[in-house]
């Protein structure tokens, strides 16, 4: 069960996120609609991982974010599920540059409505793992096609799942090959963009979007 | 002070006094040598253009001939701030290629270019005649009165001395009395050589300002009621796009949610099947609605500026574009947004018609100019006058005094770059 501090200005969303929260064995310690109302909730009840919306009150500009990155600078090891409604490198590289990246997450959030799968992320961001929206890590590979028109297609899809913080098995199982399959193919992405091998998930996404982002 | 010109400073009691009586002779007397040399040019293009027409070369003479008007107009303008500091207004458009050949096609279009060229004509053969006439007649009267008591000293060694062919002043006495003579004519002339100083300064303000006064002060309400025009359509888009965001897609989301938590209870066909049907359905309205949200005003504009969302829409393009800032920090928020939508529109162009392998933005301010260009390696070919994005981009861009400059000839490359002046940086 992981206790969370919930920052959404949408009343009908949030109490959506809260069932749904709820539904799956979490608890919302805090529900709140507003960035200042976050950052006290923070201090408040110290949550095992924050989730918050981009655009927030008063501004209704990235005040969310904004309040994100804060937190995360007074507490590197406090998890932060960021939920977007856009598509934006930039955004996602302002979190992805506090503390190292892990315990991190950048979602779409349509993402939501995969339940099981956005569950999933939340438990993989609040135990460390950066999580980083397929749309964004494509807009990502994008960006950098120059190296990455090295890849195979195939392990462009292989590298697009690894950076979304998924391990072999996950990867294998979207993509319905072996584990084995997937592993050669990361071997290889490694060495075609010359990124040594460990074995921890973690820090090969990290080493990855770093790689992307320049 | 400054801003008064010769026409007012007559009126005024102290004319006399400032140096306005100065400023109006040195007006006449520069205008002789720019009239005098204006007259040879347009002679020796016109025999020399005609001569050497049979064997082509004379066509481009007589082309000069014809475009003598413009720096002839130009230097007549900054020589005019001598007696009427209010400045005048360039009449001619700027081209909207780049190139020599398509600034020619420009100017011989605009009526600005063959008035000024009449306007050249007549300071060649009517104006610096009088001119010359009036100064001349000034300078001979009052220098001729007041050189007596030095002429008599110098040539003729106190002997009698001819003044003005008029009289003799025959004792160092008399010819001192002439000299004072000469100085109490001097602002007895100031009048006179005022009058003609300001009657040319308003023909030539008449025939090279862009349009009469009355027109300017019209353009000045039409620009600011464009201005106006597009604040008001730029609120509607943000209005547009609060409204979609904070409403419809948020809606469309917890929809989504619903259906998805729905799902999990996993009831039997064919309501299962539906479920997931309706979910997918409003997976896809999701990502429709970013896309359109997008589109309408996207928020790393505001929140970033001009250089995120560059770069967030060169992410998005088709062709791999390069990108490329050198700012000096946020600019005003009705350039971001302009110049955002026309780079988004000239990346749409590239993306579309070009088959550029490869694009570039770039963008930096230059002497106080914001200079933004994407270029492309395609076909060229590109043209303002066909469709109309480009030529909403150029309405857009010029509300701001700004300008759009495409070149694009056959074959490539094309270099779409848009000019924004700093008036339009300063908030």
């Amino acid at each position: 069960m992981l206790r969370i501090v919930l920052a959404e200005d949408s009343v009908l969303l949030r109490e959506g996120l809260v069932g749904l929260l709820e539904r799956f064995g979490h608890q919302v310690v805090a529900g709140v609609g507003t960035a200042d109302e976050l950052t006290a909730a923070v201090g408040a009840h110290d949550p095992d991982i924050v989730v918050t919306d981009v655009r927030m009150p008063p501004g209704f500009s990235d005040e969310g974010l904004r309040a994100a990155v804060a937190l995360r600078g007074a507490r590197p090891q406090l998890p932060v599920l960021v939920l977007s409604q856009y598509v934006q490198r930039a955004y996602a590289e302002e979190l992805l540059d506090t503390s190292d990246g892990t315990g991190v997450g950048y979602l779409l959030k349509e993402r939501i409505g995969n339940v099981e799968e956005f569950v999933d992320a939340l438990q993989r961001v609040a135990d460390g793992a950066t999580v980083v929206d397929p749309e964004v890590v494509r807009q990502l590979l994008r960006h950098r096609r120059d190296p990455l028109s090295r890849l195979t297609a195939r392990e462009q899809e292989v590298l697009g799942l690894m950076a979304e913080g998924r391990s072999n098995a996950s990867v294998a199982q979207a993509m319905s090959v072996s584990e084995g399959t997937v592993s050669k193919h990361f071997g290889s992405i490694l060495t075609k963009l010359d990124l040594s091998l460990t074995d921890e998930t973690n820090r090969r996404v990290l080493a990855v979007l770093a790689y992307l982002r320049g | 002070m400054r801003s008064l010109s010769i026409g007012q400073a007559l009126r005024r009691p102290r004319y006399l006094l400032g140096g306005w009586p100065w400023r109006s002779a040195l007006y006449l007397l520069t205008g002789v040598p720019v009239g005098l040399a204006v007259l040879g040019c347009v002679l020796l293009l016109a025999v020399v253009g005609s001569a050497l027409t049979l064997v082509l070369i004379g066509i481009p003479l007589l082309l000069m001939l014809v475009l003598t008007g413009i720096p002839v107009a130009a230097l007549e303008r900054r020589r005019l701030r001598l007696v009427d500091p209010a400045p005048i207004g360039d009449p001619h458009r700027d081209p909207d290629r780049t190139g020599p050949a398509a600034w020619v096609r420009t100017r011989l279009r605009e009526p600005a270019t063959w008035r000024e060229l009449g306007f050249a004509l007549l300071v060649a053969w009517v104006l610096w005649p009088l001119e010359a006439l009036v100064a001349g007649t000034v300078i001979a009267v009052c220098g001729g009165l007041l050189a007596t008591p030095v002429v008599m000293a110098a040539v003729t060694g106190g002997e009698e001395v001819r003044v003005l062919k008029l009289g003799l002043a025959e004792t160092y006495p008399q010819a001192f009395a002439v000299a004072l003579l000469g100085a109490l004519l001097l602002p007895v002339f100031a009048y006179p050589v005022g009058l003609v100083a300001a009657a040319r300064g308003a023909l030539t303000r008449w025939m090279l300002a862009p349009g009469g006064s009355g027109t300017d002060a019209r353009i000045v309400e039409l620009g600011r009621s464009r201005m106006r025009l597009v604040d008001a359509f730029e609120a509607e888009r943000r209005r547009i796009e609060r409204d979609l965001h904070d409403g419809a897609q948020q809606r469309l989301v917890a929809l989504s949610m619903t259906l998805g938590l729905a799902r999990l209870e996993s009831p039997a066909e064919p309501l299962g099947g539906l479920l997931a049907t309706a979910h997918d359905e409003a997976r896809a309205a999701l990502v429709e609605i970013r896309e359109l949200i997008q589109g309408i005003h996207p928020q790393v504009l505001t929140d970033r500026g001009l250089q995120a969302a560059v770069e967030d829409l060169a992410d998005r393009s088709a062709v791999p574009v390069d990108v490329e800032f050198e700012l000096p920090g946020r600019l005003p928020e009705h350039v971001e947004t302009a110049v955002y939508f026309a780079v988004c529109e000239a990346l749409a162009n590239v993306a579309k018609h070009s088959g550029a392998s490869r694009a570039g933005v770039n963008g930096r301010v230059v002497e106080g100019v914001l200079v933004v260009e994407v270029r492309d390696d395609g076909a060229g070919g590109a043209d303002t006058a066909v469709g109309t994005g480009l030529q909403g981009v150029a309405d857009r861009i010029s509300v701001l005094d700004g300008h759009l400059l495409l070149s694009s000839p056959p074959g490539g490359p094309t270099v779409f770059r848009l000019d924004v002046p700093d008036s339009a940086l300063r908030i």
